[in-house]
């Protein structure tokens, strides 16, 4: 009984985590993508002033 | 009816409250007051702590049946706890008040931040070998995300009844996070990296990318995980509201109205679950002391992820910093902090040593 519920909570650690971390790496390839089509620079000079 | 036996039903009427009143009523009166003295002197997460812990006293006055179908404790939670509606708008708050630009500008940090993770999953784990069902291990093991709202949303919508509990350990341990963390980190670290320097920001993101970032992330997060789409969705609409800059209104009402009072409501709400018949239980002390390992899991992987950024070449502008900025990002890294700020600062890694 005790192995049963080893078993499904080490599998739910694994995937669990897998799948945080990998949408975490997804999410920071998105911000990556973002700040490359709206670069700071660009922005700051054609800002205020 | 004469004189004496109108007095004698009076007084007896009077002594029914006294009469009614149970040990455990007692030590949950006591335990009420514990929280509003954390909350009031010494300044633990008192815009909860406070509502909780009236509420905890409210809820044990016996024979007051504010709990009852009908009672105005029992409607609050009702309708905003079981149906979730509460945690919900307190994200729109949430986001309204939270500046992700020190993320745009170094989003690697993001992986420290799910590296502290690991103990929800540890807690969890932990949680079903105790004999707690899947659902309530589920609720436990969220303290490990140093996020009240998020722990109050997952305990209601999976183990309402482990609600007090759940929310008393996860508001209370946060506030003790300058007590747990730093042991823990210190037996983690060599003494180099505790001379590590942490650096400053910068230089944030382009306005137009904090505009799409919110929009972008919760149709991204929303396809990858469907059911914490109320969550990110709530989360990110507050905070488009705060980078829009058009919907002024709108922006200021979720920072401070609808949170100042959606945070009273969910604070009583959460109190009047501390009734002594739910409160008083063997699987209350264990869910916070599997709240107190939760946090320290998560901080002790959040280290040991921290060190081997730092060891690996791969992240070259995380090395130097990655450990020692465990105590900002390990926990859910966009959580505000009352005043509207964000307790969660990103800088830009310097790599310095002193």
């Amino acid at each position: 009984m005790i192995g049963s519920e080893l078993t499904l909570g080490l599998t739910l650690a694994v995937i669990g985590m897998g799948g945080t971390l990998l949408s975490l790496w997804l999410l920071s390839l998105l911000i990556v993508l973002l700040k490359r089509l709206f670069p700071l620079d660009k922005e700051g000079a054609a800002g205020p002033g | 009816m004469d004189l004496a036996t109108a007095v004698e039903a009076g007084a007896r009427g009077l002594l029914l409250g006294v009469g009614a009143l149970t040990p455990g009523h007692v030590l949950m009166l006591a335990i009420g007051c514990l929280l509003l003295f954390l909350g009031i002197r010494k300044g633990f997460e008192p815009l909860l702590l406070v509502p909780i812990g009236f509420g905890a006293i409210l809820v044990n006055i016996p024979l007051a049946g504010l709990m009852e179908p009908g009672g105005v404790l029992r409607t609050f939670y009702d309708a905003g706890v079981l149906t979730e509606i509460f945690p919900i708008l307190i994200f729109i708050g949430i986001g309204a008040m939270t500046d992700f630009g020190p993320l745009l500008e170094n989003p690697r940090i993001l992986l420290l931040g799910a590296a502290g993770q690991f103990g929800i999953f540890l807690t969890l784990l932990l949680a079903l070998l105790l004999k707690f069902s899947l659902v309530e291990a589920v609720a436990i093991g969220i303290i490990g995300a140093c996020d009240g709202p998020t722990a109050i949303y997952v305990a209601s919508k999976y183990a309402p009844h482990l609600l007090g509990a759940v929310s008393v350990a996860a508001y209370s341990y946060m506030s003790l996070v300058p007590l747990i963390q730093p042991p823990i980190m210190r037996a983690l670290t060599t003494e180099s990296e505790k001379r590590v320097v942490m650096g400053s920001v910068q230089r944030s993101a382009a306005p137009t990318a904090k505009l799409v970032f919110p929009i972008a992330t919760t149709i991204v997060t929303s396809i990858i995980a469907p059911l914490g789409t109320p969550l990110m969705g709530m989360v990110m609409l507050g905070n488009l509201l705060k980078e829009a800059g058009a919907v002024e209104r709108l922006r200021l009402a979720s920072q401070n109205e609808i949170a100042n009072i959606v945070t009273l409501l969910l604070g009583i709400s959460i109190g009047a679950t501390m009734g002594a018949d739910r409160f008083l239980r063997v699987e209350t002390l264990m869910v916070l002391a599997l709240g107190f390992i939760a946090i320290g899991l998560d901080t002790a992987t959040g280290v040991l992820f921290g060190k081997l950024m730092c060891a690996l070449p791969v992240w070259p502008r995380l090395r130097g910093s990655a450990t020692t900025r465990r105590t900002t990002s390990s926990c859910t890294p966009w959580a505000p902090t009352p005043g509207g700020r964000s307790a969660r600062s990103w800088p830009r890694p310097s790599c310095s040593r002193s």
